[in-house]
């Protein structure tokens, strides 16, 4: 029987991998984007499973709003890195550091 | 307003009128205000003193406006007028007056003249408010002030190290006399409640017997006072152990060493000893002490002045020599003799240092002795002003008949230390008598070795800058040209007589070199006259002692002549009969002449005790202390702080996004952690 851990377990695991795909990720900047879906993906996984686990759909909404927001973000992002493509010529992690101090 | 308002006050206006004003008013009228002041001053002053000599005038004090009130502490500026102060007026007035009308020829050619006259006169204006005080604290006010004016005045060429060095010596080892004045002045406030002079002398018979608890000893409140009030006229008055700034003062123009350093400032000491002499009476040891150091530091000096090569200091441990006879007088109880020292010296000193001065001016600012020789042809009338000084200082005169100035003071004072009769006294005696015979020796061997003999020019740098820069220039004025062989010695340099204002000064001081002693004499140390002349001041008049003074045998009344006699006779055989009779007496006594020669290793002594232990200080605290403690550790330490946090931070700012995100994800976590925890 799967239970509710499951489901728990495999959403930190995405989680995990979300965030450690921000920081370790030193080559592009597509894969931060991913990253962040994942990290969304993980917290939806969560809701799903607490809103089937407690009966209460109000979970199950939010994850469609999280869904939404997460395909604008996407859109939002990528533009934003082909305008950047577009200035500096390359998307590389560790070239993006404009803001050193 | 009364005239005493006009004499102190006038050199003060003067002074700041060419010392402020000389932009505005140009350097002949910075000149003219300044000495005219100071003429109008010795002009007012003079009827004054002759007033206290008929005894026409009476002790009185003038007000001038209000000072100090601050519970017990009260006093006020006041102008005090009696014998003992319109002395010392006419001495100041006069010798400065001089001063500054000699100064216009010496100086002449100094592009700072308005601000020499400025200091000249605003030290005149000190010296009067020390004289006129009627309490310590003005007093102390016009001691320091001629102080400062003194340092301005060594210092007054700047551009020269060693003057530099020469005005803060003078600075520092009078601050070690102050000390004792003030310790002084501090502890007569303490006992009597009250620095008004007149005050202290009156309650201070009362106080005979205390004692007083000092750095952890009781000791004679009385003697304590007055040994503390005489470190402070030792400081000023270059005695031994402070004498050392004397000497070294004459790096300053030849005007100011004769007015400050040979007949004003210097004898402050002798004038405070005098003005306190009842409360000095009340103290067997402290009269004591004045006469073994008074006495020791003329046979001191006078030994010193005996190898000195350089004319002005010559002068200037003769100096010192006299005013060890001052205060030997006034340790033994001759106030009277003391302060008529005081006078006759101030006019014949004077007109020796204007006389050296106006050699110096003849000589190119030669001022060695070994390169003279031969003068007395060249400038006569400068000659015959030294030598009245000469034959005023050495005490030429018949007993019984009369002398010169130094005749009548020098001896009544060797014949007050024999009359008195006590242990110390006698040596007093006995050290006159010998620095008697060394004052002829090295003024006749001064006389000598600038005024006859050959001319030694040629050796001289000096002169042959000069000789050289009028060849160069085509002005045969000082050059008689190259054709004549200078083998004589000269070097083809032609001295000349000094300018007119110059020689004005060197006359009248001559005229008080020769008759000062003679008119004044009753005054001062007759039994009579001068009672009723110093009835008039606080000076302590030992009437008895100065009758004894008259009785002395007569082998002491000759004893000081014979002592001049031998003097002059030993210069004339060493320096006019002999060629190389010093050097052979130098080797001779090699170990002593160095000795001399080194002053005693005075300064060599206290190069080794004081000089250096304070720059091991001072390095010690600027090194360790400033730099290694207090910049290490506070602005230097704090600024290092700041530096590196701002790299750390720098560092942090690394401008990737992920390790922003990784901050605020570390953030998160621990704020969230924290909330957990806490609840």
């Amino acid at each position: 029987m799967i239970g509710i851990e499951h489901y728990l377990v495999v959403s930190s695991i995405l989680f995990v991998m979300g965030v450690l795909g921000i920081f370790l990720n030193r080559k592009n900047v597509i894969i931060i984007l991913m990253a962040i879906e994942l990290i969304l993906l993980a917290v939806n996984i969560n809701l799903v499973a607490f809103s089937a686990f407690l009966g209460d759909l109000t979970g199950q909404i939010f994850a469609m709003f999280v869904l939404t927001v997460a395909a604008s973000e996407a859109a939002i992002g990528l533009a934003i890195l082909v305008i950047y493509f577009r200035g500096r010529g390359t998307i590389a992690v560790d070239d993006v550091n404009r803001m050193k101090g | 307003m009364t005239s005493i308002h006009i004499i102190v006050f006038l050199p003060l206006l003067a002074a700041l009128i060419a010392g402020l004003g000389q932009r505005f008013i140009g350097a002949v009228a910075a000149k003219t205000i300044t000495t005219a002041g100071l003429f109008t001053a010795c002009l007012l002053s003079w009827p004054i003193f002759i007033g206290f000599l008929t005894g026409d005038e009476k002790a009185y004090v003038q007000p001038v406006m209000t000072w100090v009130q601050s519970g017990a502490l009260a006093f006020d500026w006041e102008l005090r007028v009696d014998a003992l102060t319109a002395v010392m007026l006419v001495v100041i007035t006069t010798v400065s007056a001089l001063v500054h009308l000699y100064s216009w020829g010496y100086m002449e050619e100094d592009p700072d003249q308005p601000r020499f006259f400025a200091y000249l006169s605003l030290f005149t204006f000190a010296m009067l408010m020390l004289v006129t005080a009627n309490n310590l604290v003005q007093m102390f006010f016009g001691w320091e002030g001629v102080g400062l004016a003194s340092y301005l005045l060594i210092g007054f060429w700047y551009k020269k190290p060693s003057a530099n060095a020469a005005a803060i010596k003078a600075f520092v080892v009078n601050r070690v006399g102050d000390l004792g004045f003030m310790l002084g002045i501090f502890g007569v406030f303490w006992l009597f409640g009250t620095v008004s002079i007149p005050d202290i002398l009156a309650a201070a018979p009362d106080k005979v017997g205390s004692s007083i608890g000092f750095l952890g000893y009781r000791v004679d409140t009385m003697s304590l006072l007055c040994v503390l009030l005489f470190i402070g006229a030792m400081g000023k008055s270059a005695q031994l152990g402070l004498h050392t700034w004397l000497p070294d003062a004459m790096e300053g123009p030849t005007p100011v060493s004769a007015l400050i350093h040979a007949a004003t400032m210097v004898t402050a000491g002798v004038f405070m000893v005098c003005r306190l002499s009842p409360l000095f009476e009340t103290s067997q040891f402290a009269l004591n002490v004045v006469t073994i150091v008074g006495a020791t530091t003329a046979i001191f000096a006078a030994t010193v002045g005996l190898v000195q090569t350089d004319i002005k200091r010559v002068i200037a441990y003769s100096t010192c020599s006299q005013l060890g006879y001052m205060f030997f007088a006034a340790g033994t109880g001759a106030y009277g003799a003391a302060m008529f020292h005081l006078f006759t010296h101030a006019f014949f000193k004077a007109l020796l240092f204007l006389g050296a001065g106006s050699v110096i001016h003849a000589m190119h600012h030669e001022q060695d002795m070994r390169y003279y020789g031969g003068l007395r042809k060249h400038i006569p009338l400068t000659f015959w002003a030294m030598m009245a000084g000469t034959l005023a200082i050495t005490g030429v005169g018949i007993v019984g008949v009369g002398g010169f100035a130094g005749f009548y003071s020098k001896d009544a004072i060797i014949e007050a230390a024999f009359a008195s009769g006590s242990t110390y006294h006698m040596y007093g005696f006995a050290i006159g008598v010998i620095a008697a015979l060394l004052t002829s020796f090295y003024s006749w061997r001064l006389m000598f070795l600038t005024f006859f003999g050959k001319p030694r020019w040629a050796g001289s740098e000096h002169i042959q800058h000069a000789v050289h820069d009028e060849h160069h220039h085509g002005d045969d004025h000082a050059y008689n040209g190259a054709h004549g062989g200078h083998d004589d010695g000269t070097a083809g340099y032609h001295p000349h007589e000094s300018p007119l204002p110059m020689l004005v000064p060197l006359g009248v001081l001559t005229l008080g070199a020769l008759f000062a002693g003679f008119l004044f004499h009753g005054g001062f140390i007759e039994a009579e006259t001068g009672k009723e002349f110093w009835a008039n001041s606080t000076l302590y008049f030992n009437e008895h002692l100065m009758h004894a003074m008259h009785e002395v045998p007569l082998w002491v009344k000759l004893s000081s002549t014979v002592a001049m006699l031998t003097g002059l006779a030993i210069a004339y055989l060493m320096y006019q009969r002999s060629d190389d009779a010093p050097h052979k007496v130098a080797t001779m006594f090699a170990p002593l002449y160095r000795f001399f020669l080194n002053k005693w290793y005075f300064d060599e002594l206290y190069n080794l005790i004081f000089v250096r232990p304070a720059f091991w200080f001072g390095r010690l605290f600027w090194q360790q202390g400033d730099i290694g403690i207090i910049d290490k550790y506070g602005p230097n330490g704090s600024a290092a702080l700041v530096n590196f946090s701002s790299r750390m931070a720098v560092r942090m700012q690394s401008g990737y996004l992920y390790t922003y995100a990784l901050v605020m994800l570390l953030g998160l976590v621990a704020a969230v952690s924290w909330m957990m925890v806490k609840a």
